[in-house]
């Protein structure tokens, strides 16, 4: 062990409150970039893949080609994708993160809408139809609470591994917490930042959980009445 | 596109690809990273899952491992291994994808065995079967297709995470990228990303075709177009996310 490194004799504590208070503001502004990326993305999803998925639910000949495409998107690692995306839409810009994201939360969302939307038994549908349900009423009366928990449970997912993934968007120097944990590896190994950034992402995924868990909670009350 | 253009003169350079710490020098670090990680995390999550799977034992503990394994970021895991006293190497960078391959496997592992049908599997005891029997001529053969799913998407896992060692001073092809972008050069990082993404397309399509040609029975053709009815099912394996 002879090894002379500055860090080594430094003190290069796991986590220090003293570091957060300091650093206030910087770690505040990183989880504001963190939380705007993946909102951003999980919206833009959303509103991309719930046309995709009613129109998927309506031939098989369209449901193929979308999973197959989504399966495609899931193999393409993160780091590539925003790599394919630099050219188009700059290398240091957080609109690379961004629509990469978005591109991620799709191929999560897709699936679970359209999985939610066939569970929808047929005979309901054909019954609001009979009783005169056209199509609108019949999406959002019939369609949406029911299939509700499954759609629930993707943007749960979509949500949390978006919050996981801002970090890899360090590479076009957009990455939200991820800042912190290469900025601290890039300090001379500064533990108390790195650890501070990986806590961050662990309770801000846990915390998004569990606000979509209370919003599902909310929004599918016969589910409790059963259960109580 | 010039970026275009550039990544294709950066691909057709041979130059760029047999230098020391060219392409291939990448690669195959990239590929004994990966495949010492996975063979790591299968000498622990494979035994784990039959044992799990064969008593019937310990499903939400491992449904609560894998939700919190998708809430940790890899990078985060990859740079805090590197600061510990393991020090950034390989061998952290290793460890660390090991970590998040070991999910997908446990899960897929004992969801397999757990599902053999117990008919089956009664039958076969009453047909004068000792319990090591019964493990390798019925429950094994009959949860392969399952354990290899695992198998296959820790593995496509480990191969696309391994890209980000990169990003904290790690090796494998993600220094490519890496490079590219602190050069600001648009033809290197995209020649990284094709270079990247190919291999994991490749991987996950070699190691379908390998769980084909292993699942014995009447096989389905590879890519499932088989399992009509609720189509469209999500992911059951604990990696359903994004790499």
């Amino acid at each position: 062990m002879t090894r002379a490194l500055a860090a080594d004799e430094a003190p290069n504590p796991w986590f220090s409150p003293s570091y957060v208070s300091d650093n206030w503001h910087t770690i505040v502004g990183y989880l504001g970039q963190h939380v705007r990326l993946t909102v951003g993305a999980v919206l833009l999803g959303t509103l991309i893949a719930l046309p995709l998925a009613l129109l998927a639910r309506r031939t098989r000949l369209l449901s193929g080609p979308v999973l197959g495409l989504s399966s495609v998107v899931y193999t393409i690692p993160s780091l590539a994708m925003f790599s394919f995306l630099a050219p188009v839409t700059g290398p240091l810009s957080a609109t690379t993160v961004l629509v990469g994201l978005t591109l991620y939360t799709l191929v999560i969302l897709v699936r679970n809408f359209l999985a939610g939307l066939q569970g929808v038994p047929a005979d309901v549908r054909e019954a609001a139809r009979g009783m005169g349900y056209g199509p609108a009423r019949l999406f959002w009366q019939v369609d949406l609470p029911l299939a509700l928990p499954a759609f629930m449970a993707g943007l749960r997912i979509a949500t949390v591994s978006t919050v996981a993934l801002v970090t890899v968007g360090v590479i076009t120097g957009n990455g939200g917490l991820g800042q912190l944990i290469v900025g601290g590896f890039n300090a001379n190994f500064y533990r108390a930042e790195i650890v501070t950034g990986a806590l961050g992402c662990v309770l801000l995924a846990l915390v998004a959980d569990v606000l979509l868990a209370g919003v599902e909670r909310l929004l599918t009350p016969w589910t409790r009445a059963v259960r109580a | 596109m010039s970026a275009v253009g550039d990544a294709v003169v950066y691909l057709n350079d041979p130059f760029n690809w047999t230098r020391p710490d060219g392409i291939l020098d990448l690669l195959v670090e990239h590929l004994a990273i990966s495949a010492a990680a996975v063979l790591l995390a299968a000498v622990l999550a494979i035994p784990a899952g039959v044992l799990l799977g064969r008593s019937g034992r310990g499903g939400g503990a491992i449904v609560v491992l894998s939700n919190v394994s998708r809430a940790v970021p890899t990078l985060a895991l990859l740079t805090v291994f590197a600061v510990t006293p393991i020090g950034f190497s390989d061998t952290a960078t290793v460890l660390a994808l090991a970590v998040f391959a070991v999910p997908p496997m446990l899960t897929n592992t004992s969801v397999g065995f757990r599902e053999v049908d117990r008919d089956v599997v009664e039958a076969a005891r009453a047909m004068g079967m000792s319990r090591g029997q019964l493990l390798t001529r019925v429950e094994t053969p009959l949860a392969l297709p399952l354990v290899m799913t695992g198998i296959r998407t820790a593995a496509v896992q480990v191969v696309a995470t391994a890209t980000l060692a990169a990003l904290v001073g790690g090796g494998g092809l993600g220094r490519i990228i890496n490079l590219g972008f602190g050069q600001q050069d648009l033809g290197q990082i995209l020649a990284g990303a094709v270079v990247v993404a190919a291999l994991a397309l490749l991987t996950e399509l070699v190691l379908v075709l390998v769980s084909w040609a292993l699942t014995p029975g009447p096989r389905r053709l590879p890519f499932r177009p088989a399992r009509r009815g609720p189509a469209a099912e999500p992911e059951p394996t604990a990696a359903g996310v994004p790499l």
